[in-house]
């Protein structure tokens, strides 16, 4: 909201030296952001004057008109002045703004007399932008009114102040400069004038020329609409101009002049908050009313859309049918033109959630829906009416018809309050005195409980609120009210006792250390947007009945290549280690830690259309509270990697080393080591993955995840280089296995034995099945084995590799005979041999 | 060798005359003073204190003296012997410490090589950051309590206090997962969890809840679709708005700085009344920059104070829904964005950077803010 300083200042007594910037910091203290103060015209300064136009001589001799004025600026300035000027709008005689040499114009432009066109130019005429007024430059700025040789300041509303409010969608009152100066003499405990309080006079109504009067009103639906005005003027002039100073302010608040009769309606909207629709009488069909639109049809309003309206929506109508959406905007049919005089003014008071919901419905906001969504003054209309149509006939004339109009019957709100709750609230001293005065002051009227008869608690205070605050409905809102106007800086500041907590909980700490097991492993920690689409699944490989194509749908995404919501992390990884890339690295190990969106068994990917929706007045039941979760997909955690390049640079020392399939499953593994899982590694089949080179990770013989190196596809999908490894893992998953505390390990201080093996198995055979064999067989002496040598070559049988295993061999009480070892060993090479056909090698 | 003297016969041995002797050990001294490495005092050490040298064969001659001679000719013998190892001792250690020196310096490389094999990993600072915060609760005996990203309407807006077709739900533009009636929505702030709190927690309840939330804004400097806050919530009897103001300071306090002011401006939240805005003095200048204005200040434009999130006492509204008893027990409540904290407080002026993954941005955080 854009609020000029004098428009204020018609209605509050301000002190004359309060400037804008000191208003603009008491109302953002007390809750009206004032995002910016500026001044109209500003950068103008020197000496700007009215001249009025002598003479006119036009040159011809230019590619463009040119003309040379003799301009009265006054005695003091100099008398008459040599005026070159480009512009031809303007005729001998006409006032016209006059910057004299030494003024400066915004940008910095100094005026000075010089020589142009071969005449001596002795100050510049001014068009509304070069004084920094507005767009308009068809030509110069020429005032209806003014004396010559006077400041041209006030005239062109030059050096005025705007305040610009951010207003917050509670207090729709102040959406009008009435209830922004009724907040300025709050804060400042000056006087102020409402100029909604008193009916503007009118005449009485005509006696109309054969025609009936006045024109007929009524509501279809008191659901929608509470009251509801028609005022009629005949015989206006659709040509009047508007006046100038009216022009001036809604141009200063940001709105375009069009006509009398429309800025006039806007100009009230503004001084009074209640939005105004001025028909054509003549366009208009029998009688006017507010109802619902009933059934399905087509209303063309004002801006040249067709909407197709659905039976709940607000509307007006007549008897041809509906001619406006009621609070948003009117139809084009019925619209005021340039030949327009008849007018029909309705002004109304229309349910703010109504007209919220139909214009949402249509996607038009509109001044007028803003202000009635947020609550217009319940009982405004027919003063807002009268104001803008004394202002209607004063400025374009014609008879008034009179008024009809349909109220429904209006209680203002009463709150009680506890007399003490704002000082409970507060943490601080604020006496019953203190919140009756400030609470009057906002417009409400508190009467003291015992007074009113009733089941009032002794104490407390009842309070009446006015008709333009339908944010106050609670207690709470009006201890607001209270402290905000004594002050949020008086507030006292402690701190609270919290009783002792318990930390963070195992799966926070648990994420917190996954994350630095990856960090420690050089990866670098990333945060990419959780928004796929069906291309990142294809470029994937996922198969049609994937479960990561079970993805969440957005009703409204940011693009229409990305509507779902991820299922898993990796095209968002991948597609920022192709960012990095691109910025020109070579060696890129990315991870992330977030959630990912998994639809459940029951779900579908639109969603239901008829959602649980509990009472907000106690707690639900546990019913609905799990028919709410019932809508929500599965969210887990998920850590993904993606590993491309180097994870050893070659350097001085040698060679470096690059990421391979091992690391994404190390990867892994440490992941879950930080967590104190131990993961197993099996052979693994993932569509995104090389099926050659993945590993399912599992836990408790469930797969949580997988790594190694991705399909050649996916890497070529994703444009990224060849061997691109990478791991995805559940971690919820994971973090359900984990310890919730660690059981000490039992290990003895015996004398070690080593012992290495080596077995030759098919090459079919996995590595983690023979280790396995062989830590069965060897059995609880064993305390590790280690996979130390790969062999394939002439010494090994076709198709066959040699495994060698080192074996660590300790009892916890005695030290192992040579026998024992030798017992050991045969058995671990028996198990690997039943199990697998493993031969022991060199025998 | 001289036969052993069992008649007490006087007999002189040539080899024991104290001049011989001591020209052995001159010898000997001489030998030993010109080892220039420990291998010609090897062999010296072998040539004068070894089992053949001159000194060890004199020695053995002792028992051919009669007996009474024998124990002056031992004593010059020991202290011969004695002198030469002494002197084999110190030459040693003279040349043992020049061999390490110099060896030491032979062995010696530039220690200015690069070192660094492999790169330093490093954690999102969004995500540290908002541990750091949290972790300035947990001191204070808060619990960190979380909630879903796609959340129930229910959840984000109506148990809120923000009703269906409120103009509120149109302050926060909203992603509706589903259709737009489907009732799931990605939760357009972490207040959601203030709920799900009451609801599961017994009280009194003091939680922070750092987390994800979701608007349509088209990405740029200082928007994101995607962006994190951090909330407080503390309900208990008798909380006022004084315990709030207290609390902020002290997050502010641990982020930016002690006493670093905060300012609270009316404001309008559904789920909070009364309501406020959270300002930080700006924890640069201070405020000096507001008065002087040859010192501009860049964190805060020399506005003084910088908006950092939103507050106030929770709405009885919405303790209503979670069934609170609100004659007993107040609260308040508080959030903030991460992002724009690390845009303050570490001088990050471009959103995208926080985005984007490029990794010179996440490693030059390191593991800790």
């Amino acid at each position: 909201m854009r609020v000029p300083m004098s428009w204020l200042r018609e209605m509050v007594d301000l002190p004359i030296e309060v400037t804008g910037r000191e208003v603009a910091d008491r109302l953002t203290a007390v809750g009206l952001e004032v995002e910016s103060v500026s001044t109209v015209g500003g950068g103008v300064s020197g000496p700007l004057v009215i001249g009025r136009v002598e003479s006119i001589e036009e040159l011809t001799d230019f590619k463009k008109p040119i003309r040379v004025c003799r301009v009265d600026v006054g005695p003091t300035s100099g008398g008459v002045r040599g005026i070159v000027c480009g512009a031809s709008n303007f005729a001998e005689g006409d006032l016209v703004v006059v910057a004299l040499p030494g003024a400066v114009l915004p940008g910095d432009f100094t005026i000075s007399a010089r020589t142009t066109y071969g005449h001596v130019s002795d100050g510049m005429i001014c068009s509304e932008r070069e004084l920094g007024l507005g767009d308009e430059h068809g030509g110069i700025l020429v005032l209806a009114s003014g004396a010559v040789g006077a400041d041209a300041r006030e005239a062109t509303g030059v050096g005025e102040e705007i305040l610009d409010i951010a207003v917050t969608p509670d207090r729709g009152y102040a959406l009008s400069i009435r209830g922004v100066a009724r907040e300025v003499a709050t804060t400042y405990n000056v006087g102020f004038v409402d100029p909604g309080e008193a009916l503007a006079p009118l005449p009485a109504p005509s006696a109309p020329s054969g025609q009936s009067a006045p024109q007929e009103c009524g509501v279809d639906d008191a659901s929608m609409c509470e009251l509801f005005t028609v005022r009629l003027i005949r015989g206006f002039d659709p040509t009047a101009p508007t006046p100038e100073w009216m022009k001036r302010r809604l141009v200063a608040c940001g709105m375009r002049p069009i006509s009398l009769a429309v800025d006039v309606t806007n100009y009230v909207m503004l001084e009074l908050g209640q939005p105004l629709h001025a028909f054509d009488a003549a366009k208009v069909r029998g009688r006017i009313r507010a109802g619902r639109a009933g059934d399905v049809g087509t209303l063309v309003t004002l801006d040249h859309v067709e909407r197709a309206l659905v039976p709940q929506d607000v509307v007006i109508r007549d008897d041809s049918g509906v001619i406006g959406l009621a609070g948003t905007m009117g139809g084009l049919d019925s619209e005021i033109d340039d030949s327009s005089t008849d007018i029909v003014l309705e002004a109304a008071w229309f349910v703010p959630e109504e007209v919220a919901r139909t214009a949402r419905r249509h996607r038009l906001s509109s001044e007028a829906s803003r202000r009635f969504e947020r609550g217009v003054d319940r009982v405004l209309a027919p003063y807002a009416s009268a104001r803008a149509a004394a202002l209607l006939l004063e400025h374009g004339g014609g008879d008034y018809e009179g008024m009809t109009a349909w109220e429904a019957p209006y209680a203002p709100t009463v709150i009680a309050m506890a007399a003490d709750l704002p000082a409970r609230t507060a943490g601080m001293s604020i006496d019953r005195e203190t919140t009756t005065t400030l609470l009057t002051r906002v417009g409400c009227t508190v009467v003291a409980g015992d007074v009113v008869a009733g089941n009032v608690v002794e104490g407390d205070l009842q309070v009446e609120v006015p008709p333009w605050r339908h944010d106050l409905t609670d207690p709470a809102d009006l201890v607001e009210e209270v402290i905000r106007l004594v002050g949020y800086d008086q507030l006292p500041a402690r701190l609270p006792m919290a009783p002792a907590g318990y930390g963070l909980t195992r799966e926070q700490r648990l994420r917190r250390r996954a994350g630095m097991a990856l960090a420690g492993l050089g990866i670098v920690d990333v945060l990419t947007y959780p928004f796929v689409g069906e291309a990142d699944f294809d470029r994937l490989l996922l198969s049609d009945d994937d479960v990561r194509r079970r993805a969440p749908r957005l009703a409204n995404p940011l693009s229409d290549e990305q509507p779902l919501l991820r299922t898993t992390l990796l095209p968002g990884l991948l597609g920022t280690a192709r960012r990095n890339i691109s910025r020109g690295f070579d060696d890129v190990a990315l991870s992330e830690i977030g959630r990912v969106f998994l639809l459940r068994e029951h779900q579908q990917p639109q969603g239901v259309t008829d959602p649980p929706r509990p009472g907000v007045d106690s707690r639900p039941s546990e019913a609905d509270l799990a028919a709410l979760e019932d809508l929500l997909p599965d969210q887990p955690f998920h850590a993904a990697a993606v590993l491309v390049g180097a994870d050893e640079a070659k350097g001085w020392w040698g060679a470096g080393r690059e990421f391979t399939w091992a690391d994404a499953i190390e990867a892994g593994r440490v992941v879950a080591a930080a967590l104190g899982v131990t993961l197993d590694v099996t052979r693994g089949n993932d569509a995104a993955f090389h099926p050659g080179r993945t590993a399912s990770l599992v836990v408790d013989d469930v797969v949580v995840g997988h790594a190694g190196e991705l399909h050649p596809r996916v890497i070529a999908a994703f444009d990224l280089p060849a061997r691109t490894c990478a791991l995805e893992m559940d971690l919820d998953a994971v973090m359900a296995s984990a310890h919730a505390v660690t059981p000490a390990p039992v290990f003895g201080s015996q004398p070690l034995a080593k012992e290495d093996i080596a077995l030759v198995v098919a090459e079919s055979v996995a590595v983690a099945d023979v280790e396995a064999a062989v830590r069965a067989g060897a059995g609880d002496l064993c305390e590790d084995v280690r996979l130390f040598d790969v062999y394939v070559g002439p010494q090994v049988p076709q198709g066959h590799r040699s495994l060698a295993f080192a074996l660590r061999l300790r009892a916890p009480d005695r030290t192992l005979s040579a026998e024992e070892i030798h017992r050991v060993r045969e058995a671990a090479v028996a198990e690997a041999s039943r199990r697998h056909g493993a031969v022991l090698r060199g025998s | 060798m001289s036969a052993p003297n069992k008649s007490f016969d006087p007999v002189g041995v040539a080899a024991l005359e104290a001049q011989a002797v001591d020209a052995m050990v001159a010898d000997a001294l001489t030998d030993i003073a010109a080892a220039v490495d420990l291998d010609q005092l090897k062999a010296a050490r072998l040539a004068h204190a070894g089992d053949r040298s001159p000194l060890a064969l004199a020695n053995r001659e002792i028992g051919a003296l009669p007996p009474a001679a024998k124990a002056e000719a031992g004593k010059r013998m020991g202290d011969a012997r004695g002198q030469v190892r002494l002197a084999l001792d110190a030459r040693g250690e003279v040349l043992e410490t020049e061999r390490d020196t110099r060896v030491l310096v032979e062995e010696s490389v530039d220690v200015t090589l690069p070192t660094r094999r492999r790169s330093v990993g490093a954690r999102h600072p969004l995500t540290t950051l908002m541990e750091r915060m949290a972790d300035v609760f947990v001191a204070m005996g808060y619990e960190i309590a979380e909630g879903p990203e796609a959340e129930a309407e229910w959840f984000n807006f109506d148990a809120l206090n923000v009703p269906p077709d409120h103009p509120a739900r149109t302050m926060q533009d909203t992603f509706f997962v589903g259709g737009e009636s489907s009732g799931v929505v990605l939760r357009t702030q972490t207040s959601p969890i203030q709920l799900r709190a009451m609801l599961q927690r017994e009280l009194p309840i003091y939680v922070v809840a750092p987390g994800r939330v979701f608007r349509t804004d088209e990405l740029d400097a200082t928007h994101t679709p995607v962006f994190h806050q951090i909330e407080g919530l503390a309900i208990d009897e008798g909380i006022t708005m004084a315990d709030l103001k207290g609390t902020l300071e002290h997050l502010a306090a641990a982020m930016f700085g002690p006493g670093v002011q905060v300012r609270l401006r009316p404001s309008y939240f559904p789920f909070t009344e009364p309501s406020a805005e959270l300002d930080l003095e700006c924890f640069v200048c201070r405020g000096a920059s507001v008065t002087d204005p040859n010192s501009p200040c860049r964190t805060c434009s020399s506005e003084g104070w910088i908006e950092w999130g939103g507050c106030g006492m929770v709405n009885p509204r919405v303790l209503m829904a979670a069934g609170i008893d609100t004659d007993r027990y107040s609260g308040f409540a508080f959030g903030m964005g991460v992002e724009r904290t690390l845009m303050f407080r570490h001088g990050v002026t471009d959103m995208r950077d926080m985005v984007e993954g490029d990794l010179r941005f996440t490693s030059a955080f390191g593991i800790e803010v």
